[in-house]
């Protein structure tokens, strides 16, 4: 059978060095399978995280040969196997151990942003072409590895001045919500940061949904910010047409 | 004794899928301080997964539907082993628990006007499964967390429950340890409700992920409550099963709500034998038997399934309504389904058995004790309808977290005592394995029980192997007392599959028992020496398993009566 080498990270916050494992390679086999099976043949103490391996939960968010990845939609055979695998944890977050991060920051930015508040009493008719739009969003399975690549998180941990853009397409979903009545652009321009985002789109990049995070999520509410910040008549005219 | 920090709330809630979300919430609403305590990630929990859609008698797309049908196709599909009363509260109260959870930002996919759309699915009369696409579990989590956060629970996420404390007969408080610290952590509560999901991880094939091992269905059993119908495993028609990665993992039902089909090696559209009425969309356990019985015939395709296609309804409708399952086999097996089909067999899914409940409440047989969604017993009978999980959460969470708030209300703070004794134990026990030498490797274990139960226990049963199982599986429980595991307390999965083994144990010993004694086949439940099903005997009962000091008792107890007005709802099919 054919083998592969995973060269693992093994370590903590502070220590931590790689570890080279030797790993059978069946058809169709994924990162996450190899690391499953270190843990059941090697090292069973290897933090590993995971839950759906079906690329629908967001919890095997690894760097896999340097990219961002799934570890559980990464297929062994898109690998190059002449030299190791390198496996490491997401960079932008604080190891826990292993290849588990603390991404409780993450819950925290999501708190604070205002839930959707529907008119009261109206029922809710809605059409599939004015829905659509927030659907696209509600389809992230929060990986976090939007928010791992932004440099304006991974590069200058600015935490405390931007939420990134996982939390930014959840404004814009609740902002584009055809039945919303709350207004957030207060909170993007100020707390959420928005004006930091300079548009590299590395996050559209790297999102296993697809989304189209900075065209039609994070432009939009740059656009929005602007308007109402620098002509305040024209964004009050722009809500009415839309009600 | 290990130092532990302790936490205080009115009401605990294991589990952070939907039931124990809608739980938290509603407990909370009603003024209780709540704890939500969960294994994974917040938003991680099976639900996530759930694909298809969430069963309601909404009538947008029917207006002939009603909820009496939707009881009635409930009872049906269960065989009429459900609880009714769980069944009627359902079948009433999940329109209401949609419309809610439109308010608190859901966004379903729409009909023409405006109105939540809704799917065909097996064994529903009328087209009733609200949806978004394939990823309906993530639209109801979602917005369910989104909701929950904001209505002041505390969340304890990577936290796992390993023990209910007792005082008297009313539980006083739940006791685990953080994932990432491995250290220890009491919950003090006035009441806990168990939402842990099911059990799907006793197999090898499997829908199910590695939080799936029956906690806490072990953690009521170790209390002192009931567990009912533990035989009744669903075994899902359509699991992929190639390539070897990827087997178990689901193909919605949704691919035949939508116009699938399903046809052997030979091309013969085989469900003409199985069920000529409802064909594709016949009930879980029967196309899982069908698609089993052909393989096994000599009619399976190349990697032991049958095909499904849904190439004929054209790519761009797939891509709308199935987008995760194009991907899916795109990705997973290099397969493009808008062309060609899919190859799919059984896979283990859902357990329909759980803990016994009050049906207006969800508490168990325990004071102080409650459980809804997948890990309470008696909604579903012997056989789940699909979309009837999602909705069961909701209405049945909600009722949960009620009647727990309002059990709270009525218990003083100062009564919780606190045995330190038992916490010293559980504590010692669950050390063991870093001290044991020469032990048994946990996962070794777990994969031995997977062949167990999978050889043993799986779509057709029959009782010498039955017999044998379950004295490979007493045999395998007794040779596993020892346990080594390496590396320190720090997020050490090793470590956790030690403790997790007893809530596997137990959950699989239970199922294996029931399904020995159950001399029928009824759903879910397949025997081959008894092919028919017992209408004197076996439909008037259901099993019920307790902890008898050392030993698991089994007993039959009769089910509750149906009342005049809804037995006549019946007698007017015939
Ligand atoms: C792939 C897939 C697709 C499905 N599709 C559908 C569908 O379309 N329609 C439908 O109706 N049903 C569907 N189902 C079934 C349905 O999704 C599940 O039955 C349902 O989501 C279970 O919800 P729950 O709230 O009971 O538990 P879960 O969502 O599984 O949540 C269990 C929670 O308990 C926690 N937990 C468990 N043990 C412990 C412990 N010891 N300590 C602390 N926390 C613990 C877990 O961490 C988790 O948070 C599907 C299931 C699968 C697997
Ligand atoms: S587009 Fe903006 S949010 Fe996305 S990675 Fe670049 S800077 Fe970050
Ligand atoms: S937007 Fe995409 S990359 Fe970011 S968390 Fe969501 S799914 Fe992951
Ligand atoms: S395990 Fe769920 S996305 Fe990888």
């Amino acid at each position: 059978m054919a083998e592969a080498v995973l060269r693992v990270f093994r370590g903590d916050s502070e220590n931590g060095e790689t570890k080279d494992y030797k790993v059978p390679v069946e058809e169709g086999m994924v990162v996450l399978d190899a690391l499953l099976y270190i843990q059941a043949n090697y090292d069973g103490d290897l933090a590993v995280r995971w839950n759906c391996k079906a690329a629908k939960c967001g919890s095997c968010s690894t760097e896999i040969n340097g990219i961002p990845k799934l570890s559980c939609k990464t297929r062994m055979d898109s690998l190059p196997r002449d030299e190791p695998i390198t496996v490491y944890p997401i960079k932008a977050f604080p190891v826990i151990k292993d290849l588990v991060t603390d991404v409780k920051w993450n819950y925290q930015k999501q708190k604070e942003i205002p839930p959707f508040t529907p008119p009261e009493d109206e029922e809710m008719i809605m059409y599939q072409d004015d829905v659509e739009r927030s659907q696209e969003f509600r389809k992230c399975i929060e990986c976090f590895l939007c928010q791992n690549v932004c440099h304006i998180l991974r590069d200058n941990n600015a935490k405390e001045s931007f939420f990134g853009p996982r939390y930014l397409i959840k404004i814009a979903e609740l902002d584009m919500h055809p039945l919303d009545t709350v207004d957030r652009s207060e909170l993007l321009r100020n707390e959420a940061g928005v004006g930091f985002c300079n548009i590299t789109k590395c996050c559209t990049e790297v999102c296993p949904e697809n989304i189209r995070i900075t065209d039609n999520a994070i432009i939009p509410l740059k656009e929005r910010v602007v308007d109402k910040y620098f002509d305040p008549i024209n964004w009050i005219l722009s809500k009415l047409k839309e009600d | 004794m290990d130092k532990y920090e302790t936490h205080e709330h009115d009401v605990i809630v294991i589990g952070a899928g939907g039931a124990g979300l809608r739980a938290a919430i509603e407990a909370s609403a009603q003024g209780a301080t709540v704890g939500l305590v969960c294994k994974s990630l917040l938003g991680k929990a099976h639900t996530v997964m759930a694909e298809g859609g969430i069963a309601a008698a909404m009538a947008n797309v029917a207006p002939e539907d009603n909820w009496e049908t939707h009881f009635k196709d409930t009872m049906y599909g269960g065989k009429m082993l459900n609880n009714w009363r769980m069944a009627e509260i359902h079948a009433k109260e999940s329109p209401d628990r949609i419309r809610e959870l439109e308010r608190w930002g859901a966004l379903f996919d729409r009909t023409k006007e405006g109105k939540i759309n809704q799917r065909a699915f097996g064994g529903h009369t009328w087209k009733r499964l609200c949806h978004v696409g394939d990823r309906t579990g993530l639209e109801l989590i979602r917005t369910l967390q989104d909701k929950g956060i904001h209505s002041g629970i505390d969340v304890y996420m990577e936290c796992i429950i390993t023990d209910l404390l007792k005082d008297g007969d009313k539980v006083v408080g739940a006791f685990g340890y953080w994932r990432d610290t491995g250290k220890f952590v009491l919950f003090k509560a006035k009441a806990i409700i168990l939402a842990t999901g099911g059990i799907g991880k006793i197999y090898q094939v499997t829908s199910n992920s590695w939080e799936y091992t029956g906690d806490g269905h072990a953690l009521a059993y170790r209390a002192g409550a009931e567990l009912i119908d533990m035989e009744f495993i669903q075994f899902h028609p359509t699991g992929m099963v190639w390539p070897p990665s990827v087997i178990g993992i689901l193909v919605t039902e949704a691919v035949r709500g939508e116009g699938g089909i399903l046809t052997n090696s030979k091309g013969e559209r085989f469900m003409e034998k199985y069920d000529p009425e409802r064909m594709e969309l016949s009930t879980r356990d029967v196309v899982s038997r069908a698609i089993y019985t052909e393989v096994k015939e000599g009619r399976g395709t190349p990697h032991g399934g049958a095909y499904l296609d849904i190439s004929h309804i054209g790519a761009e409708y797939i891509m709308k309504k199935l987008p995760s399952m194009y991907h899916q086999f795109m990705e997973f097996a290099d397969i493009d389904i808008t062309k060609g089909p899919m190859e799919v067999g059984p896979t283990t899914h859902y357990v329909m058995g759980g803990v016994r409940v009050n049906a207006e409440t969800g508490e168990s047989t325990v004071g102080g004790l409650f459980a809804a969604g997948e890990v309470s017993g008696g909604m579903h009978g012997a056989n789940r309808l699909g979309g009837n999980s999602l909705s069961d959460l909701l209405v049945f969470g909600r009722r949960a977290g009620l009647g727990a708030a309002e059990y709270a209300n009525q218990i003083d703070s100062n009564t919780l005592n606190i045995n330190n004794q038992q916490i010293a134990e559980h504590e010692k026990e669950m050390l063991a394995p870093f001290s044991n030498s020469n032990g048994k490797n946990p996962y070794t274990v777990h994969q031995k029980l997977q062949v167990i139960m999978q050889n043993y226990f799986g779509v057709f049963r029959i009782e010498d192997k039955l017999k044998q199982g379950l004295k490979e599986l007493e045999a395998l429980i007794n040779d596993s007392k020892v346990l080594s595991i390496e590396g320190s307390r720090i997020f050490n999965p090793g470590w956790n599959l030690s403790i997790d083994l007893n809530s596997l144990f137990i959950v699989s010993e239970a199922a294996a028992r029931c399904a020995l004694q159950r001399e029928e086949s009824r759903g879910a439940h397949s025997r081959v020496d008894y092919p028919e099903s017992d209408n004197k005997k076996w439909n008037t009962v259901n099993s019920v398993i307790s902890q008898d000091g050392d030993s698991m008792k089994l007993v039959f107890s009769p089910l509750p009566e149906m009342p005049d007005e809804l037995k006549s709802l019946f007698s007017e099919d015939q």
